[in-house]
């Protein structure tokens, strides 16, 4: 067994520098890498590229970081939610790329799977084809979108054992597999870390190969974006 | 009597077939799962990775991890799955979803659909809809047959940027339900009170008109 566990956020994180592109985890506010993102705050470092299919809201998930400046360039593909991200935009301050969500995941799971482009018909004949290569295949056009490149991961799941294997939970899940892997350093951080040999290997959903570190989160907060009930009749 | 939102619901709902897995967009096809028939067995998908999605859950029992495309708390029903982002579009650009509801601000008369972006208005993105329209066989498109200032949203082109081309097969709005073919909108049916001539009136792309129109049936 080789042991991924680092023991906190801070050992974690170490490494990542101004400049850098990561990928984010997380679907809205849910299996959003709560820690991660809390330990870049407090890291400080700025001028960052992150991919994440959103922006977080104005005081939670990476809506962290842009109050505090840190990101240059936004990669996603729905950043509704947030004040402060739309006035960086319209400042100026903040890049962003808009990107349809399948194509988002795809060229994740393209760069986890060292598959350099792909073809996709999402996009094509809109601006978000222009200037891209296209192609006919049984008599559709599709355009060519490449995979990501990353110099760090940050994803979180529901379990995870000192292997670095990962279970799971829910709509959790979402961007969270596919990011595994896709950057040069995978940072796993989870609810449950148990020994190795405590997780069924018929259950592990991301395997520990693709996974660099991992580390017990704390205080997860699971914010809910929008709470949506019905009475009980 | 043009229809209210949740009577394009029910109309559209009846396109749902048994056997169907179904993509509901955010708005008015939202309200479609109200409608459908229960002794049918649908499956309803949500591109954020959960298929078989149930009703909002009870007070006290909304789990953040369990959440729909809207980011709502949601439940699932019995024979649900959930599954990550790339699995999910492989379901819909795979086109193993069958059937996929969507709003839009414009059609136009070749299929061409825009509902993502107005330019000098704050963008939020597209999120999974130029994929969905780009890959699913079967879409139908909900919304107002005009917008707010009374012009209409079935066009000759569509004048905001697009979503995706040649793609809108069919569309249910508060006049008509009507079918693309060919470079024109064929009107199938007219909502109850609602003349061929209101609906002539109120479309801007080539409308064609069969000798025959019914009104709708709910």
């Amino acid at each position: 067994m080789i042991n991924k566990t680092v023991g906190s956020a801070e050992r974690a994180l170490e490494g990542v520098a101004d400049g850098m592109t990561l990928m984010l985890g997380g679907f809205g506010l849910c299996g959003i890498p709560e820690n991660s993102i809390a330990q870049l705050v407090s890291m400080g470092v700025k001028d960052l590229t992150c991919i994440s299919n959103n922006a977080g809201v104005d005081d939670f998930g990476l809506g962290l970081l842009l109050q505090n400046k840190q990101i240059k360039k936004m990669i996603s593909s729905y950043v509704g939610e947030n004040d402060e991200f739309e006035r960086q935009m319209l400042s100026g301050e903040l890049e962003v790329d808009l990107i349809p969500q399948g194509s988002l995941a795809e060229r994740c799971r393209a760069a986890q799977a060292g598959v350099p482009a792909f073809f996709t018909p999402a996009g094509y004949g809109t601006e978000v084809g222009e200037g891209k290569e296209s192609r006919e295949f049984n008599g559709k056009m599709h355009i060519l979108e490449h995979a990501f490149k990353a110099d760090f991961a940050f994803v979180k799941a529901w379990k995870g054992d000192e292997a670095g294997n990962l279970i799971f939970k829910g709509a959790a899940r979402n961007f969270n597999p596919v990011m595994c892997g896709a950057a040069t350093i995978t940072v796993a951080e989870v609810e449950e870390l148990v020994p190795a040999g405590e997780l069924d290997p018929n259950a592990i959903h991301i395997p520990g190969i693709f996974v660099q570190r991992i580390y017990r989160g704390e205080h997860y907060e699971k914010r809910i974006e929008q709470r949506t009930v019905r009475k009980k009749v | 009597m043009s229809l209210s939102k949740e009577q394009i619901a029910q109309r559209i709902a009846k396109e749902v077939k048994d056997g169907y897995y179904v993509n509901l967009g955010i708005g008015i096809p939202t309200l479609v799962a109200n409608f459908v028939r229960d002794d049918i067995s649908v499956e309803f998908q949500s591109e954020n990775g959960v298929l078989g999605m149930g009703p909002f859950p009870f007070e006290g029992e909304e789990d953040a991890d369990v959440i729909n495309a809207g980011k709502q708390t949601i439940t699932t029903l019995p024979g649900a799955s959930f599954f990550d982002s790339a699995l999910s579009f492989s379901m819909i650009r795979g086109q193993h979803v069958d059937l996929t509801i969507l709003g839009a601000m414009e059609v136009a008369e070749n299929g061409d659909i825009a509902n993502w972006k107005i330019p000098g208005k704050m963008v939020k993105g597209m999120g999974g809809a130029m994929d969905l329209v780009a890959s699913a066989e079967n879409i139908i498109v909900a919304m107002m047959h005009t917008n707010k200032a009374g012009q209409s949203k079935l066009l000759k082109t569509c004048s905001l940027p697009l979503t995706g081309v040649g793609c809108v097969k069919k569309v249910v709005t508060n006049l008509a339900v009507l079918e693309i073919q060919d470079g024109s909108f064929v009107l199938l049916e007219r909502a109850p009170g609602v003349s061929v001539e209101d609906i002539k009136a109120a479309t801007e792309g080539n409308l064609k008109v069969p000798a025959e129109v019914p009104e709708m049936k709910f």
